[in-house]
């Protein structure tokens, strides 16, 4: 593995009186997919979107590619273009046909040309099997279209790390597997990223690394095939087990 | 009736009756009700308005109350000068209205930045919409319209001692602190997300308002501008205090040469001519904006 794209030390946040992250430590390798799992509220979107400083940590750093970028006199935007986020319940810009969507922060965020921007707009809408609807609103999408739309927009620039929050959650299960292979395509390209999910098969298949956050910390960090099938500490155990009575995993 | 013309699955699917039949008798049940409700609602309408009618006419004092604000030679005689100072009002309506919608966008953005140097702009869009909503617009009319030029501070000739400049920064002033709350609204509906997103994909927070956050609000906040917009109309009349010849004005000098109000009807005509099919429009829009998500 070479060196850390992603480097998360001992970072910790609360809302209020409410710690939901109590010092995560963790790094992702150029390359690395890393799956976190854990119940809901153990903190996985908080930590996805404090790298992406839409919340500011409370303590401890986080750094991409060497470089410290939870410094309050870091520029912020000049980071999160440096990274793609995906959010469980799409965002896509309802008033934006999807071509727009997409190309919206090439152009704007990333001073690129309007010709390149649709072109490559264009390009990777039609890697997510969404060519012919260039010009539909978000609305005449099915929910699967939707997320893979808004995974286009998330990796059209590029980004060092991809942050995957939880983005299979809001979809019914008759679309989840449309969204699981766009994801299983950026990691077969070797893009970095940092996955929150419920979906622990595929976490097994696409992640080379698996963390189980629990009340704010990681429990456990390791191979899927250990963490997921023989974990070695109670909370995952007890969660694992939870999540096999309820058949979902 | 024609039974091929009903394509409907189920209708096909029923399998007994011939294919569409059952569909078809339905539909044409349907048209008979709505035809008999049509009907119905038609009389009672006709019935009601022709009592109405009968008991205004035949009741003593009508014949004064015809004369003195339905007479039609009075209307003949003075219809043609109010038209002519309605063009007035429809002309500053549609200034104001453009000024206003600019005006009012920039204050309600301004009371929806963020961070605490700019909290002085904050605080001045907050005191601005509260005291001119505050404020009775006949007062706000007068105290621009008579105060400003009474300062002196202005030469002959200014655009700040005309009257009808001074009417329409009055009614800017008011409406578009009205306006600036009905954008700040639906700056606020917008999903807290969509900022987000914005954000994400590398947008600066002037950018993500610029094309992410207003173009949504501005769409959502239609019928309610409309609605504003209705009584911004009707309120333009109020420069007349300051002495421009729009058609309430004049209807009132019109009324006060012939004796009789049918001038001001004659205005009341010319205002509803512009703000009811503004309101029709006004609930079209809104029926159409339920039906749909955004």
């Amino acid at each position: 593995m070479g060196a850390p794209v992603l480097e998360i030390q001992q970072v910790t946040k609360s809302f209020g009186d409410r710690e939901v992250l109590k010092g995560v430590d963790l790094s992702v390798a150029e390359h690395e997919a890393v799956a976190l799992i854990g119940a809901s509220g153990s903190g996985k979107s908080t930590l996805l979107r404090c790298i992406d400083l839409l919340e500011d940590i409370d303590d401890g750093d986080v750094f991409l590619d060497g470089e410290v970028i939870t410094d309050p006199s870091v520029d912020k935007i000049e980071i999160r273009r440096r990274l793609g986020l995906v959010f469980q319940a799409f965002n896509l810009f309802p008033h934006l046909d999807v071509l727009t969507n997409v190309m919206l922060g090439m152009s704007k965020a990333h001073g690129m040309g309007k010709d390149e921007a649709e072109e490559q707009a264009r390009a990777i809408l039609a890697r997510f099997g969404l060519d012919g609807r260039e010009r539909d609103r978000p609305s005449e999408l099915s929910g699967g279209q939707q997320q893979r739309v808004a995974i286009a927009r998330a990796f059209a620039a590029r980004p060092r790390a991809m942050l995957l929050d939880e983005v299979t959650s809001a979809l019914d299960p008759e679309l989840v597997g449309e969204v699981l292979a766009a994801v299983r395509d950026l990691k077969a390209e070797g893009v970095t990223m940092l996955l929150a999910t419920h979906e622990m098969n595929f976490a097994r298949e696409v992640a080379d690394r698996v963390g189980f956050l629990h009340e704010g910390r990681l429990v456990e960090v390791g191979p899927p095939e250990q963490v997921l099938s023989d974990p070695q500490e109670a909370p995952t155990r007890q969660f694992l087990r939870r999540l096999l009575e309820a058949g979902r995993a | 009736m024609d039974p091929a013309g009903d394509e409907r699955p189920g209708a096909r699917l029923a399998g007994k009756p011939p294919p569409g039949s059952r569909g078809a008798e339905r539909a044409a049940a349907r048209r008979r009700k709505d035809r008999r409700g049509f009907a119905i609602a038609a009389a009672s309408t006709a019935v009601v308005l022709g009592a109405l009618a009968a008991i205004v006419v035949t009741s003593p004092g009508w014949d004064d109350i015809r004369n003195t604000f339905f007479s039609t030679s009075v209307f003949a005689d003075s219809f043609p000068a109010v038209l002519d100072g309605f063009w007035l009002d429809v002309k500053l309506f549609l200034a104001v209205e453009v000024a206003v919608l600019i005006l009012g966008l920039l204050i309600a953005i301004l009371r929806t930045t963020r961070g605490p140097a700019l909290f002085p702009l904050r605080a001045m869009g907050a005191v601005y919409t509260d005291v001119l909503r505050g404020i009775p617009t006949i007062l706000l009319v007068y105290l621009v319209g008579f105060g400003l030029p009474a300062t002196m501070l202005f030469e002959r000739g200014s655009l700040f001692v005309d009257p009808i400049f001074l009417g329409g920064l009055a009614l800017t002033l008011s409406y578009s602190a009205y306006v600036a709350e009905v954008y700040r609204a639906g700056l606020n509906a917008v999903p807290r997300g969509q900022r987000e997103a914005a954000l994400a994909v590398g947008l600066t927070e002037t950018q993500a308002m610029r094309h992410v956050i207003a173009p949504q609000a501005v769409r959502r906040v239609g019928p309610p501008l409309l609605n504003d917009f209705i009584a911004l109309q009707k309120d333009v009349a109020l420069v007349s205090i300051l002495g421009p010849q729009e058609a309430f004005r004049i209807a009132q000098i019109e009324q006060l040469e012939a004796f009789n109000y049918t001038p001001l009807i004659a205005a009341a005509l010319l205002y509803l001519a512009v703000t009811l099919p503004l309101a029709r429009l006004l609930d079209y829009w809104e029926r159409g904006q339920s039906g749909r998500t955004i």
